[in-house]
């Protein structure tokens, strides 16, 4: 009799615990695990805006709008905006009802903040392009913003994700202007879908749910653990075994891409790039023989096989590059002069130049970001030995190789940049004469200057129909090619690996710098 | 009297070497091209000049090197270590929160090392010497040379894909696990399971060391006069091991125990990085990778500090171990 009593009884607290369970409508909730390599100084974006905080710190800050796969602007904590015709005011109208994650009220008055005084001081990138084309930022009322500028600039519309124009608590930062050293810097407050937990140094950075997200019903995980694993064996095998169930591009080799790709209960994606349309090009320092002669420039591009540099150093992962503006963005224009495979043709444009290449020897300045690209070092290396250059490779870490391309301190160099989905916000900077400044890398390191580009960009930028920058962009990509200005060699893509289980997890054109609102890990 | 003058002259030679080490260095990284400041700049992409002489201003480095060593000796004597500018944090507390990651390591390889370094080695020299089963000693040096010989990371990765990706018995990598808040013997268990595969890997390098030192130690005290007598008088072959042969075979083990520590405490990069274990090892690779000099400084200090401490300490344990052996300056 008490037996199928404590049966019964069993079975009733069962079924309420389930039906408690539904009340509380608890979604399938779970836990996403990540890596994030190299473990990130800080994780307050703006101070800090490489692609590990970018990683973090999307799922706890956010701008006042999102970008679709097509780059089209999607709202984000704006929930409409308008833009006058003469392209000067830009007015948003921002979504209700949105807390902070410490309670305090979110209000137009942050964003005049983040923007003009905040972004000012800290955001190296987008610094100069508030100075220069913005007059004012004003907040008519607590959900409204208006940034009036002093010309128009098409591609502002594209800058307030929350790798630019973000929004930080005025609340926490205007007291001091010490930003840096804020103690308020070791727990970020945002707005967005997560909160920030905890942080175990070398070990691993969790964030949990926000409860009172503006969005009702999202987000739908729990917690997101980033696990901080240094070494790139260490992380295949923590996704072979389950661990971690995301692989976002550059979590591991190339050479791991192709093995995890091929485990049952695998997915594999490149999209969600579309926003940076990253792009690797060889850097030539143009200041000083040989590289200041267009000839032998012309010559190196004829000499790179550019497809097997694809499909043998990289993998297969890539596409190889036409122009100095990526196929997936707008403006690209495939009509411009081929650089096919032809070392007849180098060698002869080598001769017609005049210049004794083997009367200059020339160092290559190894990227130091993995094996593949000490192997495209030493396959280039080998490409102009044969047209009859002395070549030798320089090995450096990232700290010497930034100071050195920083200051013009080499021969030939690789890198990638992002193009953010406007020519005048990631390619113009590699062109421009006014940005060959010392101090940085991802500038006009290589020392180009013509002074038509320098105008036809400018007037792209102020342009405020499509139609006539597209024909700016064009003519453009045209002298920069027949130029080479630098050599575009391909179109990078990013792989992201992850368990049939995650869903949901590459939804727009920022890919796995979006917030994961909607992601979630079935059991 | 004379043992306290010789304590207080070796601690000021320790002092003075720890002082050395901090000042040698603090030139020595700067001899890395780039800074801190050229690092952030190039990292955020700025273009701006006036931006990274703002930054070098806030760090201090615009001043002449001199001034910048002297204020950073001020700074050690007040306990003030300096601020890591690029992680945002005191050095000090930095330094605190990743130490006893990397102790717990260096305590459980040590001890994994001698005791089946010193075993192995005894059960070695054993067969050898007593004539049975000599089949074992060969087995066993050929193992200790193969273990010393391959190469640690490998065979790290090795364990890793045999005990954690094939058969799952242990974690792949940290030193617990993460998202789940556990407390008491629970929070034990998991890190003591974290702890096996670092240790082993860590360890069996110094093991292979150990046992065949030992052995070799052994196999000589083994062939004198008074081991013959004593065999001779009748005294059994485990007696005569563990009372004789032992206490006088161990000095080069001590010696090397002394090597190991101050090796380890550098901080098993190696290991740590494999493993992911948050050590003060794979703190100081990256603080060099981002020129985090005052970071960079407090690290050395630290190590350079244990290193000093554990030579002290095996001079102490030689005087235990062979009361012949004079303390410095005992005289």
């Amino acid at each position: 009799m008490s037996k199928r009593f404590s049966t019964k009884a069993m079975q009733l607290a069962g079924a309420l615990a389930l039906l408690a369970g539904v009340a509380t409508g608890a979604q399938a909730g779970g836990t996403l695990n990540a890596i994030v390599q190299p473990e990130p100084p800080i994780l307050v974006l703006g101070l800090n805006g490489q692609a590990p905080t970018q990683y973090v710190a999307s799922k706890i800050y956010e701008g006042l709008l999102t970008y679709s796969a097509d780059l089209k602007p999607q709202p984000g904590l704006a929930e409409s905006w308008s833009v006058s015709p003469d392209g000067l005011t830009y007015t948003f109208k921002l979504q209700k009802g949105v807390k902070w994650h410490d309670g305090q009220a979110f209000t137009s008055a942050d964003v005049v903040f983040s923007a003009d005084k905040f972004l000012r001081a800290v955001h190296a990138r987008v610094r100069p392009i508030l100075n220069k084309y913005v007059a004012s930022i004003t907040a008519p009322d607590d959900l409204t913003v208006t940034f009036t500028l002093k010309e128009p600039f098409a591609p502002f519309i594209s800058l307030f994700g929350t790798d630019n124009i973000l929004v930080i608590p005025k609340h926490l930062y205007d007291a001091d202007n010490n930003y840096a050293n804020n103690p308020a810097n070791q727990h970020p407050i945002g707005t967005g879908p997560f909160m920030f937990d905890k942080w175990e140094r070398g070990s691993s950075i969790v964030l949990v749910r926000n409860p009172n997200y503006w969005k009702a019903g999202l987000p739908k995980l729990d917690k997101i653990v980033f696990n901080v694993i240094p070494d790139s064996a260490s992380r295949a095998v923590a996704f072979e075994k389950g661990d971690v169930q995301v692989l976002r591009g550059g979590d591991v080799d190339y050479v791991d891409i192709k093995r995890l790709e091929q485990m049952p209960g695998v997915q594999r994606t490149t999209k969600g790039t579309e926003m940076y349309s990253t792009i690797t090009s060889l850097v030539m320092n143009e200041r000083k023989p040989p590289f200041n002669n267009v000839k032998v420039r012309q010559a190196v591009m004829y000499a790179l096989n550019r497809d097997f540099i694809v499909k043998n150093i990289f993998f297969g992962i890539g596409k190889v590059a036409t122009g100095p503006i990526s196929s997936t963005t707008q403006f690209y224009d495939p009509n411009v002069t081929q650089y096919k495979f032809d070392l007849k043709k180098a060698k002869a444009l080598i001769a017609e130049s005049g210049v004794d290449v083997s009367q200059t020897p020339i160092k290559i300045l190894d990227y130091p970001y993995g094996s593949a690209w000490s192997r495209l070092a030493e396959y280039t290396r080998q490409s102009l030995q044969q047209l009859g250059f002395k070549v030798d490779i320089e090995a450096t870490d990232a700290g010497g190789w930034a100071q050195r391309v920083g200051n013009f301190d080499f021969d030939l160099t690789f890198h990638f940049t992002d193009q953010f989905g406007d020519p005048a916000i990631g390619v113009s900077r590699l062109f421009l004469s006014s940005n060959i400044v010392k101090g940085s890398p991802f500038v006009n390191n290589e020392g180009y200057s013509n002074p038509t580009v320098d105008e036809l960009f400018a007037k792209a930028a102020g342009a405020t129909h499509e139609d006539e920058r597209r024909q700016l962009y064009s003519q453009v990509q045209k002298i920069l090619v027949d130029e080479v200005a630098n050599g575009y060699l391909f179109e990078n893509q990013n792989v992201t690996l992850y368990k049939d289980n995650v869903k949901n997890l590459i939804s727009n054109g920022v890919g796995t710098n979006a917030n994961f609102e909607s992601v979630t890990v079935e059991p | 009297m004379n043992i306290l003058f010789s304590a207080i002259s070796k601690l000021a030679k320790a002092l003075g070497v720890i002082f050395a080490v901090v000042v040698v260095n603090f030139f020595l990284i700067r001899l890395a091209p780039g800074d801190p400041a050229s690092i952030m700049a190039g990292e955020a992409g700025a273009s701006d000049p006036q931006y990274v002489a703002r930054l070098r201003e806030q760090f201090g480095l615009d001043q002449p090197l001199l001034v910048q060593l002297w204020s950073y000796i001020k700074g050690i004597l007040h306990f003030d270590w300096g601020f890591s500018y690029r992680m945002k944090l005191p050095v000090l507390d930095l330094i605190l929160d990743r130490l006893p990651a990397t102790l717990l390591l260096m305590g459980a390889a040590f001890v994994f090392s001698i005791v089946l370094g010193i075993l192995l080695g005894v059960l070695s020299a054993k067969t050898r010497y007593t004539g049975q089963r000599r089949w074992l000693d060969s087995v066993i040096v050929s193992a200790a040379l193969v273990l010393y010989a391959t190469p640690l990371f490998w065979l790290s990765l090795l364990a890793i894909i045999l005990f954690s990706v094939v058969l799952g018995w242990l974690p792949a990598f940290g030193m617990q696990s993460v998202g789940v808040e556990l407390t008491g013997w629970a929070h034990i268990k998991d890190v003591a399971l974290h702890l096996i595969l670092p240790t082993v890997s860590l360890g069996t390098f110094y093991m292979a060391m150990y046992v065949r030192l030992t052995r070799a130690s052994l196999l000589e005290v083994m062939g004198m006069d008074f081991v013959k007598t004593a065999r001779a008088k009748g005294v059994s072959a485990s007696h005569v091991m563990r009372r004789h042969v032992l206490r006088n075979g161990l000095l080069p083990v001590v010696t090397f125990c002394g090597i190991q520590l101050g090796q380890m405490a550098g901080g098993a990069v190696l290991t740590e990085t494999v493993f992911g274990w948050p050590g003060i090892g794979r703190l100081m690779f990256d603080a060099l990778m981002q020129r985090d000099y005052q970071l960079l400084l407090g690290i050395f200090l630290v190590t350079s500090a244990m290193v000093v401490l554990f030579n002290l300490l095996t001079d102490l344990v030689y005087r235990l171990v062979d009361p012949r052996i004079e303390f410095e300056g005992g005289k």
